[in-house]
């Protein structure tokens, strides 16, 4: 930590305090909470509980509901990294190459940052409309009968424009204060020796951005499966039906609907596991990222 | 070198649409009466019933909800706003001050402590979050409201960065000028903070005015209601009914996003700087 | 005012990394002592335990006759300059300098009336507003050693502050420096591994070495009668040559290569043989009177510096190179034998194992 630190016996722990009481209300005990009683059966009008083993991750995993929602949340999310990725990237590119207006670019294609999920969601709601939605009319013109909330598929696209749409300023805030962090002289020396835009692109900005994009790759799977809750919430109108969900949505919808507390704890703990990994991978890329500079 | 393209402002121009143009729709559709939208379709120009919708969601008990209007919305957002942001500045400052300038019996074991709440974020221990938020007769109060929300240690994380850099020096010169751990904190180390304090305190006020599932579900009396609550109450209108009221829902929209864009843009360079550097 | 002794003072690191094996000085009141040695020889921790910024793991500090071993820094009644400074950015220059003051409870207007005077003697009355982004390196050296002077403290403590500067300013501060100590007659404890910065400044050098002081002494003491190879080499720029010779039938001889004869005073068979640039003369044409060192060697490189000119020589058969200074109007081509001599007295014999400097 610091060459020089205070020993004080009562001081750290009175700072610790209250940050240390407010982990450990909400969210040790939760989390045990939710790691114990994936291993309970409970009675639904809550006269205890009975342990059962690993019956409900097996229950889970071998529902076909579940596999029917994970392959949704898998492609839903490959796609929302993807997109939102890609055209931030485009846009960082051509917004750091831009000297007049950049700082109006800049703030047009960011601030969207600040528009909450279930906002995005409604207004989204507002385009897919039915009666009224402008994209459902465009598509119409080419004879796609878009159905948003009817048709498993068409819910699925407007889920995944709408988060695409929601995710584009982050990774573009992001690409561009890397590509503003690329020295000049490496550009320079980059322009000497590769004549080609593309090409220098590909083989010099690219390498070097690498490692933010590690980083947002990262940042965008675990926005894809939890902070677009709110999209997926108010697209199906919070009554999900037969339309898609992700994953988080399901653990939500049992625990609370289906009152089917083991079942969604035992899907907790599997997401669980999901982010552990993640947050080890990300750590390990911060750890290099730091190095890299 | 970088010659510049007029496809390079095409993009760019497209791209800006494509994130402007949804919100300027939702706007305007929030300045025209519903029966104007449901029978000719979306608008694109502005309509003259904007103060009247406005004032009605703003003013207005009823219609989406029964009890509150938008106005009580606003305040209560802006207490979740403004309480989680400050809450978690405050009591995140001083676990990293304890965590970087202090050696203690425990020290690292508290600071694993702290940190695994960056494993795992409140979505998925949601359900035992909210029965014991429950069992501590939280529900519907403010604090049930704020205090969960502040358990991750992304602040926390941000602040035991920062103080990382402090130069050492500073803190040595400060002894040797008679602070002692209070002082040094108050004088010297609270003041360097500012602009990181402001940088957090923007990244928190969005991203508690923005929360959704955690109201939804700690918050049943209306009276509690924050903006992004309310759109789910929007919904349980929408469904069903034969002319929705879709500029009510746009009007929402529109409030409920205002501050935090307002916040956001004003801020820009502090609130950028704080996202991308904090990160690292 | 205050003397400040060191008794065999020791720091070991955890995983028993000894630091400092044992030092003891005594530091005069008044008096300007410079610590110097290589990095890691823990100059900077020794100047640290007297600030009170480390702990003293065996050994006693006394300032001004009191033990200080468990006083807090700020009661120490020192003032530390730190290479970087450590001027808080938040504060301005004026506030920097009161901060210390302030918290000692003292009254306004004698923080007032100090930190003007101290302005005035540093010249830097007109920054007093300012926040230190906006001074140059220069200015804030200046606030650091103000800081340094309002509190009127027994001692001065300096770990490396003229280090961030460039080569002109760091003249410049070093004689402002010296200056200002000798005015205000504080005891002052001087850390730099600039050689030439401590010849300037210390009234006694210490110079130290893997935790352990080869020697104290006056600048010129040190310079003239080093007491180790380790000294010798680190104090004098270029550097003392040092050879290994071993004795022969006629005196001494190089132990590797030929072309020096040298007288044995010690009667022993093996030395490290130092002899200064500055003391090697060129003989045109005349003889090596006897008993004086001689030296035959090839030029390699003329290097001059303006002033004077060094001239880096071989010996024959595989010898090694020295290094001789000569005026800078002498023309000696790469390549021309050189015939050279010093003075007995300039020369220095050194124990061959343990480096020590052999005296009588």
């Amino acid at each position: 930590m610091k060459k020089v630190q205070f020993t004080s016996l009562s001081m750290p722990y009175l700072l610790l305090f209250p940050q240390l009481a407010i982990v450990g209300i909400f969210f040790l005990w939760p989390a045990a909470e939710a790691v114990r009683s994936s291993f309970y059966l409970e009675d639904p009008f809550g006269f205890g509980s009975t342990f059962v083993g690993f019956d409900n991750f097996v229950d889970t995993v071998t529902s076909s509901d579940y596999g029917r929602t994970a392959r949704f949340t898998a492609v839903f999310t490959f796609f929302v990294t993807f997109l939102s990725l890609a055209i931030a990237l485009l846009l960082a590119v051509k917004a750091d190459k831009v000297l007049r207006g950049a700082s109006t670019y800049k703030t047009l294609l960011m601030w969207v940052y600040a528009v909450a999920p279930p906002v995005a969601g409604l207004i989204g709601l507002l385009l897919f409309d039915q009666h009224v939605g402008p994209i459902v009319d465009f598509v119409a013109l080419f004879g796609w009968q878009m159905q948003i909330g009817v048709n498993y598929y068409d819910t699925a696209t407007a889920m995944i424009i709408v988060s695409v749409w929601k995710q584009i300023p982050i990774n573009f805030i992001f690409f561009l204060s890397g590509l503003q962090g690329i020295s000049k002289s490496v550009q320079e020396a980059a322009s000497i020796d590769c004549r080609s835009g593309f090409r220098r692109f590909w083989t010099v900005t690219f390498p070097l951005l690498a490692p933010t994009g590690f980083f947002l790759l990262i940042i965008n799977i675990t926005y894809a499966f939890f902070d677009t809750f709110g999209i997926v919430d108010v697209i199906v109108k919070a009554e999900p039906g037969n339309n898609p969900v992700t994953l988080v949505y399901k653990v939500f919808l049992d625990g609370f609907r289906g009152n089917d507390l083991g079942g969604s704890s035992a899907q907790s703990v599997i997401l669980m596991i999901l982010v552990f990994i993640l947050t080890i991978v990300q750590f390990r890329l911060i750890e290099r990222r730091v190095h890299y500079t | 070198m970088n010659r510049l393209k007029l496809s390079d402002h095409l993009i760019l121009i497209l791209g800006v649409l494509f994130m402007v143009s949804p919100v300027v729709l939702a706007f305007i559709t929030s300045t025209h009466d519903a029966l104007t939208i449901f029978r000719s379709g979306l608008q694109f120009t502005p309509g003259d019933q904007m103060v009247e919708n406005y004032r009605k969601v703003m003013f207005e008990a009823g219609g989406f909800t029964k009890q509150v209007d938008g106005w009580v919305m606003l305040q209560n957002s802006l207490i979740l706003g403004l309480g989680f942001a400050i809450g978690k500045i405050v009591i995140s400052m001083l676990a990293a001050y304890a965590i970087v300038y202090f050696r203690f019996p425990l020290g690292s074991l508290c600071f694993w402590i702290i940190f695994s709440t960056l494993l795992l974020p409140l979505e998925v221990r949601i359900l035992p979050s909210y029965e014991i938020v429950q069992s501590l007769g939280m529900v519907n109060t403010y604090s049930g409201l704020i205090v969960p929300l502040i358990a991750s240690a992304t602040a926390t994380f941000f602040f035991r960065q920062f103080y990382m850099s402090v130069p050492d020096e500073l803190l040595e010169a400060a002894r040797i000028d008679g602070a002692g751990p209070w002082k040094f904190f108050i004088d010297i180390l609270v003041p360097l903070s500012k602009t990181m304090i402001a940088a957090i305190f923007i990244i928190m006020f969005v991203f508690g005015w923005n929360q959704y599932l955690w109201p939804t579900l700690i918050t049943t009396d209306e009276s509690f209601f924050t903006l992004v609550r309310g759109i789910r109450q929007i919904l349980q209108v929408w469904v069903g009914s034969q002319i929705p009221d879709y500029q009510e829902a746009m009007a929402l929209a529109i409030i409920a996003m205002l501050p935090p864009v307002i916040v956001v843009v004003i801020f820009q360079s502090w609130f950028i700087k704080g996202l991308v550097e904090s990160d690292k | 005012m205050a003397t400040i002794t060191l008794d065999t003072v020791r720091k070991v690191y955890a995983g028993d990394v000894e630091a400092v094996k044992g030092v003891s000085i005594n530091i005069a009141d008044g008096e300007f002592i410079v610590l110097v040695g290589p990095s890691g020889c823990g100059k900077s921790t020794l100047l640290r335990m007297i600030a009170g910024l480390e702990d003293i793991t065996t050994g006693e500090i006394k300032i001004a006759d009191r033990l200080v071993n468990n006083v807090d820094p700020a009661d120490r009644d020192i003032a530390m300059v730190f290479q970087n400074y450590a001027l808080y950015p938040h504060m301005s220059v004026y506030n920097n300098l009161a901060y210390g003051l302030k918290n000692r409870g003292m009254k306004k207007a004698e923080i007032d009336r100090r930190v003007k005077e101290a302005a005035r003697i540093l010249e830097i009355g007109e920054y007093l507003d300012r926040k230190p982004r906006a001074l140059s390196g220069g200015q804030r050296q200046r606030v650091a050693m103000g800081r340094a002077i309002v509190r009127e403290p027994a001692a001065f403590l300096f770990d490396e502050p003229l280090s961030n500067l460039d080569a002109k300013l760091r003249v410049q501060m070093r004689v402002e420096i010296k200056r200002l100590q000798r005015s205000l007659g504080t005891t002052s404890v001087y850390v730099t591994h600039d050689q030439l910065e401590a010849m300037t400044l210390a009234d006694r050098l210490v110079v130290l070495n893997k935790g352990q002081i080869e020697q104290i002494g006056s600048p010129i003491e040190v310079y003239d009668n080093p007491a180790s190879t380790f000294v010798a080499s680190f104090i004098g720029s270029p550097a003392m040559n040092l050879l290994e010779v071993k004795a022969g039938e006629a005196g001494l001889g190089l132990a590797k290569g030929t072309g020096l004869s040298a007288p044995n005073p010690h009667g022993k068979p093996a030395y490290k043989l130092g002899i200064r640039p500055e003391h090697l003369h060129v003989v045109d044409g005349q003889t090596v009177p006897d008993g004086h060192l001689s030296i035959t060697a090839t030029v390699n490189v003329l290097e001059p510096v303006g002033a004077e000119s060094f001239v880096y020589a071989s010996f024959a058969d595989g010898g090694p190179e020295i290094v001789i200074r000569v005026s800078s109007h002498a023309r000696h081509q790469p390549g021309s034998t050189l015939q050279l001599t010093a003075d007995p007295a300039n020369l220095h014999y050194f124990d061959p194992e343990n480096g020590q400097r052999l005296t009588g």
